[in-house]
């Protein structure tokens, strides 16, 4: 059977998979539509919290990052697994013992302010957003490539499953989905990774094929002789200052974001919660040690495959010619000499072009693997796509219909009302989503620096504060999270004014060297610092919230507390 | 439980707390940015060990960290007796 054939068949009874799930998990009240009734158990929210972690992006596109950026690209693989440590030693155990809805909720309690909930709210809905339209988009590409579905109807397809299990089982039915989508996404990102690495290793692990032989050495020297910079070298691509700065916002942005810390509001006590952050993490680090490996595979392979060999032999390879037609790979005989020269791409003289996605997408066929297991990659990369987007409609609905509708505008709406609002604003959320995914705008990497930058500087100082030090007052946690996201916000846009703004040069080249991506350690920095000082400043806060503090420092009584 | 042994719990916890967090920030942001250059002179396996550290060993560490400050946790919960029992109204949550 052919590609096209395995694709429909992987994608159908995935997706019936999935609705199927969702339908079994349908909810009538809020605290199964929020919170999953708080009985998950934490190795199914560990699953979970992994597939809700794991976009599109980490699928397709992150092992392609990291060999372009070679030593550097650690910067995502220790950003966005160490903020796992962060969250699990300092905020999810405390934030399920408080156990309410949402980040929001803590923040509006914890400071006794409906400001700082309404800005908690607004910079949830805003990183969820940013961030949600990249996933559909995902959707839409995967489609329109394995099965020439134009993009817009892979969109409105991706909507519709999507909205599905969103609305009838909220929290409940997307987390289930999510362990279901966990499954499908680590078998498909596993299989061609073993094969590739057996083949060009000898070892059947990636991770060890990557350590204990010389591949990646070979890689290394490969490209120095080619004019490249030395994969293994530290600092070729970014400055040591940079690593530093965009590892750190990146772990504390990954420790910030709504939509990864409201799952730990769904198991039942404060040990699961600490569990289920070990279980996601190992869970992620299956894919995160792997994809370095897949990465130095897969360029290996591609540079010594295409460098300097005759243009009209390369040509004869199928793979070539798939990718080359669908626009992830280019090739231009520049000089004229019949022969691919390969060099830096920033290199005038460099005929070959390689999209970061191709790395990961080309690999069952580069190393020749079955139609099957490439169907089972495109199952794979929708169930990433799917999974993030749900999640993040789950935290921004319930932003929106929990903390301002609800808790702001309307504390007596009954118990339907509410679950019709949090039901409407998935609706919503779904509908704008997808109008990102067919008008996706320009600075979709941008925005991305944006959710983790606000993230960092905004939500994650101020519920370590609130956690830690029982003397923060919401004068200073107001005015923190202000400056945090007000500095971080105009910093990217001075930045990426090029792209955001439409201006002919960066206002702002770097701020003391550190760049857009990096920013928001910056931004937490003078969050942490003006909440700790002014909240010494500023008379004490309440006796209750002194309490509320003391009480969330025992896992004693969990149950008790949720209740308000 | 009284105030004198939670504030003993709080202590140990927060000892153990900065512990982990110090090796945390040792293997990835120490072994694999400050001391990327010293540690690239040795090797592990095929590659310098500030390479493995930034795209293996800081990702194996932290799933380490994650466990060991979870069974740890389950001691001192023991120890000090604050255990949670099962949550009593999993769906009876209000708002």
């Amino acid at each position: 059977m052919s590609v096209e054939t395995w694709t429909i068949i992987l994608v159908i009874i995935t997706f019936g998979l999935y609705l199927y799930v969702g339908w079994r998990s349908r909810v009538r009240e809020t605290a199964g539509f929020y919170v999953a009734g708080r009985g998950v158990s934490a190795v199914a929210n560990g699953a979970a919290t992994a597939a809700d972690w794991m976009s599109a992006a980490s699928f397709i596109g992150m092992a392609g990052s990291i060999s372009v950026l070679g030593y550097d690209g650690a910067v995502y693989l220790m950003g966005w697994t160490g903020g796992y440590v962060l969250l699990a030693l300092l905020l999810a155990p405390y934030l399920r013992k408080f156990g309410r809805y949402t980040v929001p909720d803590f923040i509006g309690d914890r400071y006794y302010s409906k400001y700082a909930r309404a800005v908690a709210a607004i910079c949830t809905i805003f990183v969820s957003m940013t961030y949600i339209a990249g996933q559909m988009r995902g959707v839409g590409i995967v489609f329109s490539r394995y099965l020439q579905v134009d993009i817009i109807a892979g969109v409105i397809i991706g909507m519709v499953i999507v909205a599905f299990f969103a609305t009838i089982g909220g929290m409940k039915g997307v987390t289930y989905t999510q362990v279901a989508q966990y499954s499908i996404l680590i078998v498909a990102y596993a299989v061609p990774a073993i094969a590739i690495s057996l083949k060009l290793t000898g070892n059947p692990v990636p991770q060890l094929g990557l350590t204990f032989t010389d591949i990646a050495q070979r890689l290394s020297d490969l490209q120095l002789t080619l004019g490249m910079n030395e994969y293994i070298k530290p600092f070729t691509n970014l400055s040591p200052i940079n690593v530093f700065a965009i590892t750190l916002s990146l772990m504390v942005g990954t420790a910030g974001l709504p939509h990864v810390i409201i799952r730990f509001y769904t198991v039942p006590t404060v040990r699961d919660a600490r569990y289920s952050a070990g279980w996601a993490l190992l869970f992620i680090a299956l894919l995160y040690t792997t994809a370095p490996a897949i990465g130095v595979f897969a360029r290996y392979n591609l540079i010594d495959t295409l460098a300097n060999k005759p243009l009209a032999e390369v040509q004869k390879i199928s793979w070539v010619d798939k990718w080359g037609a669908a626009g992830l790979l280019k090739l231009e005989d520049k000089n004229g000499d019949g022969i691919v020269n390969m060099t830096k791409p920033t290199d005038p003289a460099n005929e070959v072009t390689i999209d970061n996605d191709m790395i990961v997408l080309s690999t069952p066929e580069v190393a020749k693997l079955a139609p099957f297991i490439v169907a089972l990659v495109a199952a794979g990369g929708l169930a990433a796509a799917l999974s993030t987007a749900s999640g993040l409609l789950i935290a921004m609905s319930s932003a929106v219909s929990h903390d301002l509708y609800y808790r702001i505008f309307r504390p007596d709406a009954s118990e339907q009302q509410r679950m019709k609002v949090g039901r409407a604003m998935v609706l919503v959320g779904v509908c704008i989503a997808g109008w990102f995914g067919v008008h996706p705008p320009g600075f979709v990497a941008e925005v991305v620096a944006f959710a983790f930058g606000l993230a960092a500087a905004s939500i994650f100082p101020v519920v370590l504060l609130g956690i830690f030090d029982s003397r923060t007052t919401k004068e200073g946690a107001i005015l923190g999270m202000a400056v945090g996201l007000a500095f971080t916000f105009i910093m990217i846009v001075c930045m990426q004014s090029v792209r955001v703004l439409g201006t002919e040069a960066p206002i702002i080249q770097n701020f003391l060297g550190i760049n857009a991506q990096g920013i928001g350690m910056v931004g937490m920095i003078f969050n942490l610092v003006i909440t700790y000082v002014v909240s010494r400043l500023t008379p004490p806060p309440p006796a209750e919230i002194q309490q509320l503090v003391h009480d969330v420092r025992s896992p004693y009584g969990a149950g008790e507390a949720q209740a308000h | 439980m009284n105030e004198e042994r939670l504030k003993v719990y709080w202590k140990k916890n927060i000892s153990m707390i900065v512990g982990c967090l110090i090796i945390w920030a040792l293997v990835s942001l120490g072994a694999a940015v400050i001391f990327a250059n010293p540690l690239y002179g040795i090797k592990l396996g095929g590659v310098p060990l500030s390479f493995w550290f930034a795209q293996q060993g800081s990702i194996i560490i932290f799933v380490c960290l994650i466990w060991f400050y979870c069974i740890k946790m389950d001691k001192l919960d023991k120890e000090f007796d604050v255990q949670e029992v099962e949550a009593t109204d999993k769906k009876g949550v209000q708002g």
